[in-house]
């Protein structure tokens, strides 16, 4: 069948029933499309496996940070609501000046997370408040009778998921298409409310989790786009009704609060009782995300700097949105799993010890090919280069012993990572990166220490006073107690040692204080002859400056801490297998994600060379 | 000299380059009328670009920060094998920095100052010279320019155009052709000598500049009446035009010449018949580097089942680049996709609309019989399904997502929350240079792009093959002469009408949320116009227009009828024009 026509423009195209059992799995393209046929299957599984648990991991961590405001909005949602159960004094006052709850929600530029944050807002909502809940975009809504009937059918069907035995009549009720008005709005919630009233005893789930006569939250995602005179025409006809039925707006707001004033006149606004929540800053969630998901040992996927790189920049250069970052990282492991053939080997060590063992003789030749292997093998000596390019089994057991040193460095990059950024992140002007990713990926890039930044930054170091130094000691301390690796023992002595160094320094300046200091001294001295000697003596002590305590304590800090940076921080490319961990063709993932349709077509109309590969161009 | 230094300041080539060129053009053409000075010209020139080479400088710096924006992107060539990412930002997008331009704009007010004071140098020996020379003669008196640059406070405001024109990639080709246009014009015209000297004698008014700049040809006329007053005017246009430095004899003159006899030979042709022969003369050439295109689409080819796995994880594929894409997705379809559903829908259909794709999807692939009440409905009965049944899969390839019928916002929006359910796998193709721009962030999340770069280099046969077919009716010849033909057969009264209604339309043609006339006031000025006596007449003479698809009824939100003519208002005013002529 073709798809040209002139009087068609779409095409369907159905296979014969029998032919489409054929139904080919995910599975099956990874492995059609893979540059290598050697073990695709598990590689496609731990692939699977690795994006769950990245998948779970992130959505735990956004569930973690968005927890907080939603307890507030829970705790708002009660305190009006709670008026309106009273019908007291309050609430009738408010009655009179129709003031409707509303909470503006500050969520940030960043558009495209926000629907995973009132996903979440409406299930907590229908989890403990509320079985009445309309979500609203603005797209839906042109007027204000799409707005209604949006939000009518929106409630009744919640009604319906709520108690599915009585579907069979509300189902009917919305299919017959109401006249959409705030009558029926009220009438509706009166009758509902009254049937689960009536109903608690039989269903105690319903009434134990939501509160009784539950308010209508009614949720404007994007409060900017929706036009002026549907909302305004919105909030003056519910404030009329706010008396009958309870009544909460949220507007999700992308910009700044002021924005509620700007799109409503006074009049209308003043109908509004608004209360404030901000949500976490985007940047702040991407650098928990990124401390939680990259800095650890948890993931064996790393990203290369570049890679990191790139897709730090198209957060910070072009959308802000975690969840564009997440993407990224997952395309991150696709691609890794599915162009790499020895990424069968990036999983956990014991896992990865085992797979080794069971690796094909195609397998070792492809680790014998890896750049950073042959370097190794150069190292050795020639008896056992000659074992390790021929043997297989040699090399598997070179090759358990190498990630085994890879997962050692990793445990101990992070946790000193931390330090470091500890002390250079209150250094003045930040020459090492204000976040810990800059200092990740410095780290990466090559040897941090042979930096032009580094070498300011311990210079700054050394001038750091002594509280400041003490607690970013015993930051330190905390960091590496809490971290996994097997070799702290002996730094945390030794900054223990520094720290109770530190305690003495205190106590012998204390002591110094109450022995009779040299100005003391000068008071006694009546001679005008000693007088001058003795401040002549101080002035060559001041000159020659002789280091105190204290100082020459600092030095060996901070020298301390530079052969920490330069035992444990060696960038992650100078590691043998470094390959089957790090993902590290940036271009591809610039290419799909980030990609120049201009430049494209630019170089292809002037530079034709540069697709065909043509002598005569 | 420093031709290549001008190089690799990367998009400042383009300006320096015609310079020369223009230079040697000067010399060879004019050589030797301006013998004499020309041993001046080819000095200053150099010290000027010495200058310019200290401005390039700071402006390669500026490069080279954009650079490095976008070298941290990643695009180092290296690892970008045939893909033509290769090339920076910075040598695409430059001339549009606004930094940038205001640095050319700078060189172009110093352009446009120096010629008049140019002349001052030695006047009486070759006044001619420096008038037939503008360009080189700008040049000639660059150490004058380094004192007059700081008073030059009203760098930032030469006009726009200026600007624009001085920085255009291609200012190299226009420049020329415009230099060699006013050399030979000023042969021509004796008079240019006449009016170098009446400049002369102002030069130390700012008109100075025009002196030089402006066409002569345009200038003998103003210049003879009143020789005062053009000081001021001369100034403002100076200052104002953005033809400085170019002739009036444009290519938009030789075009409409062209286009008219063009038009003639077309008008005796069928135009069928016309398109029927450029095809034909289209496929006996051959194609060129048919081998090397072959390659490069084998190389697209082995990355299908790559874009079956991506498309199975949830993300979406978008092709760009140069060169029809729809061959390489009919080989998607035909490879890969035979034992699936998938819908193909092409793009550059002429009447594609979203609703149509929508259509096919309920009536054909989820066999629902029945009908909407709006697109949105639909779609959301299509999210349902497929929600609801999770062994449904889809397919959808579409041909130029970018098309002029579904880059609407709304089409859109329609179709980026259909790609948004997992089960439906959306491929498509764009080809519009702006393309991305009709995404926003939002939209862009919903169709979870991976952006694939497929240039082909094969020729746009099957996506323009509706271009000017009978079927479409986008030629306003076409609907001019349908309305014409309608009209004629119609009564005086019914052509009054439909003339109110056009009139109308014309006025508010510049509101773009006109809903079109309402039918109470229409009624209210076809009586004023004696042209019905009674509500009904109106109505059954509007009927005989509705029949005819002339005019097109739609009801406003607060359910006023409201009517419209469903044509573009260029053939709406020549249609009244030709009325006109014919009353």
């Amino acid at each position: 069948m073709s798809t040209r026509s002139l009087s068609k423009g779409c095409f369907v195209f159905k296979p014969s029933p029998k032919k489409r059992k054929v139904s080919r799995t995910t599975a099956y393209y990874f492995r059609e499309g893979s540059s290598d046929l050697e073990d695709s299957e598990l590689r496609f599984a731990t692939c699977q496996s690795l994006q769950k648990q990245v998948k779970s991991e992130t959505e735990q961590i956004e569930e973690e940070l968005n927890e907080q405001l939603f307890d507030n909005l829970v705790s708002f949602l009660r305190r009006s609501h709670s008026a309106f159960q009273e019908k007291k004094t309050e609430w009738t006052c408010r009655t009179k000046s129709r003031e409707i709850p509303t909470a503006a929600l500050v969520l940030g530029v960043n558009v495209t997370d926000h629907d995973f944050t009132f996903r979440s807002l409406s299930e907590v909502l229908q989890n403990n408040v509320t079985p009445y809940i309309a979500l609203l975009e603005a797209k839906d809504c042109p007027g204000i009778k799409n707005l209604m009937q949006k939000l009518l059918g929106q409630l009744m069907n919640c009604c319906i998921d709520v108690d599915s035995s009585e579907e069979e009549d509300y189902e009917h009720v919305s299919r017959s298409r109401v006249r959409c008005s705030m009558t029926t709005l009220i009438n509706w919630y009166e009758s509902a409310t009254k049937r689960t009233d009536s109903e608690t005893p039989g269903k105690k789930r319903t009434s134990s989790r939501h509160w009784q006569s539950p308010p209508v939250v009614v949720i404007f995602k994007d409060m900017e786009s929706f036009t002026t005179k549907v909302l305004q025409d919105f909030v003056v006809i519910s404030s009329q009704h706010i008396g009958e039925f309870p009544l909460v707006l949220i507007f999700g707001i992308a910009t700044s609060p002021m924005i509620i004033h700007s799109l409503l006149p006074h009049s209308v606004s003043s109908l509004l009782c608004i209360e404030l929540f901000q949500s976490l800053s985007c940047k702040d969630h991407l650098s928990t995300i990124i401390d939680k998901i990259l800095l650890t040992t948890q993931f064996p996927l790393k990203l290369s700097e570049k890679v990191l790189q790139v897709l730090i920049n198209i957060f910070l250069y072009h959308d802000f949105s975690v969840q564009n970052f997440i993407k990224g990282f997952q395309l991150c492991i696709v691609e890794h799993f599915h162009s790499n053939p020895l990424s069968v080997l990036c999983c956990q060590l014991e896992e990865a010890k085992r797979r080794v063992n069971s690796l094909s003789h195609n397998q070792c030749e492809n680790v014998r090919r890896l750049p950073s292997f042959r370097r190794y093998v150069e190292s050795q000596v020639s008896e056992k280069q000659i074992a390790l390019l021929t043997v297989d089994s040699s090399l598997k057991e070179a090759v358990q012993k190498l990630l085994e040193d890879l997962n050692v460095y990793h445990e101990n990059y992070f946790p000193i990572l931390r330090c470091l950024h500890v002390f250079t992140s209150s250094l003045p002007k930040y020459p090492l990166g204000k976040q810990i990713r800059e200092l990740h990926c410095a780290c990466l890039e090559n040897r941090v220490w042979e930096t032009e930044e580094y070498e300011s930054s311990l210079q700054l170091a050394r001038m750091l006073n002594k509280s400041d130094l003490v607690t970013m000691l015993q930051k330190c301390v905390e960091i590496l107690v809490s971290s996994p690796g097997r070799e702290f023992d002996e730094i945390v002595e030794k900054l223990k040692e520094f720290l109770t160094q530190f305690q003495k320094l205190e106590e012998a300046y204390q002591e110094r204080d109450e022995s009779i200091s040299p100005q003391k001294e000068l008071q006694k001295k009546t001679n005008l002859y000693h007088l001058q000697k003795t401040l002549l003596e101080l002035k060559e002590s001041r000159r020659s400056k002789k280091l105190t305590k204290f100082e020459m304590l600092r030095f060996e800090v901070v020298d301390y801490i530079d052969s920490l940076v330069r035992h444990y921080l060696v960038p992650a490319d100078h590691k043998t297998l470094h390959e089957i961990v790090y993902f590290n063709t940036a271009s591809v993932l610039r290419e799909h994600l980030n990609a120049a349709p201009r430049i494209a077509l630019h170089t292809a109309l002037n530079n034709p060379y540069s697709y065909l590969k043509s002598e005569v161009l | 000299m420093s031709l290549a230094e001008c190089r690799s300041a990367g998009a400042l080539e383009v300006k320096f380059v015609p310079d020369e060129d223009v230079l040697r053009h000067i010399a060879d053409d004019a050589g030797i009328k301006v013998q004499k000075g020309k041993n001046q010209l080819i000095a200053n020139p150099k010290r000027f670009v010495k200058k310019l080479e200290a401005i390039s400088d700071d402006e390669a710096q500026e490069v080279l920060e954009e650079k490095s924006y976008v070298a941290v992107l990643g695009v180092c060539g290296e690892e970008s094998m045939t893909n033509g990412s290769s090339v920076g930002g910075g040598e695409v997008y430059t001339f549009q920095t606004p930094k940038r331009s205001n640095k050319m704009a700078e060189l172009a007010s110093e352009l446009a100052q120096t010629p008049g004071q140019s002349a001052v140098p030695d006047p009486s020996k070759c006044p001619e010279k420096t008038a037939k020379t503008p360009q080189s003669s700008k040049r000639s008196s660059s150490s004058q320019v380094q004192q007059k640059t700081k008073k030059n406070e009203f760098v930032s405001t030469t006009p726009y155009r200026l600007r624009k024109r001085l920085a255009a990639p291609d200012a190299q080709l226009e420049s020329e052709s415009e230099y060699s246009a006013s050399c030979s014009e000023e042969e021509e015209g004796e008079e240019a000598q006449k009016e170098v000297s009446t400049v002369l004698s102002h030069q130390k008014t700012p008109a100075k500049t025009k002196a030089v700049s402006t066409p002569p040809s345009r200038k003998t006329l103003t210049k003879k009446k009143d020789n005062m007053n053009d000081l001021v005017e001369e100034y403002f246009e100076a200052h104002s035009s953005s033809k400085v430095l170019t002739s009036d004899r444009t290519l938009q003159k030789l075009r409409r010449k062209r286009l008219n006899q063009f038009l003639e030979e077309i008008n005796c042709l069928n135009v069928a018949e016309l398109q029927q022969t450029l095809h034909d003369l289209l496929q006996k050439s051959p194609l060129a580097y048919a081998a090397e295109i072959k390659e490069l689409n084998q190389q697209y080819e082995s990355l299908f089942s790559k874009w079956m796995l991506q498309l199975h994880l949830g993300f979406n594929i978008v092709l760009y680049g140069l060169g029809s894409k729809h061959d390489l997705l009919e080989k998607f379809r035909t490879s890969m996709l035979q034992d699936c559903v998938h819908l193909v829908v092409n793009g550059y259909f002429p009447s594609i609309t979203v609703k149509s794709v929508l259509n096919s999807i309920t009536e054909e692939v989820l066999d629902h019989i029945g009908t909407f009440r709006s697109p949105l409905d639909q779609l959301e009965f299509i999210m349902k399904r497929f929600k609801e049944d999770s062994s449904l899969e889809l397919y959808v390839l579409i041909h130029n997502l970018d098309s002029q019928m579904l880059r609407g916002e709304r089409s859109q929006q329609i179709l980026a929350q259909l790609s948004s359910l997992p089960s439906i796998y959306l491929i498509a193709s764009i080809d519009h240079i702006n393309a991305p721009l009709m995404w926003d962030q939002a939209k862009q999340s919903l169709y979870n792009w991976l952006w694939y770069e497929t240039t082909t280099f094969s020729p746009y046969v099957e996506e323009t093959s509706y271009e000017n077919s009978l079927l479409v009716q986008q030629s306003g010849s076409l609907a001019l002469s349908s309305l014409t033909h309608v009209l004629r057969s119609l009564t005086p009264n019914a052509r009054g009408i439909f003339r109110l209604l056009a009139q109308y339309q014309l006025e508010n043609k510049d509101n773009a949320s006109y809903p079109g006339l309402s039918f109470q006031d229409f009624y209210q000025q076809c009586r004023e116009a004696f042209l019905v006596n009674s509500d009904l007449t109106l109505r059954a003479q509007l009927t005989e227009f509705r029949d005819h698809k002339l005019i097109r009824t739609k009801r406003g939100a607060d359910g006023v009828e409201y009517l419209l003519i469903p044509v573009d208002d260029s053939t709406l005013s020549d249609f009244l024009e030709k009325e006109d002529e014919d009353i």
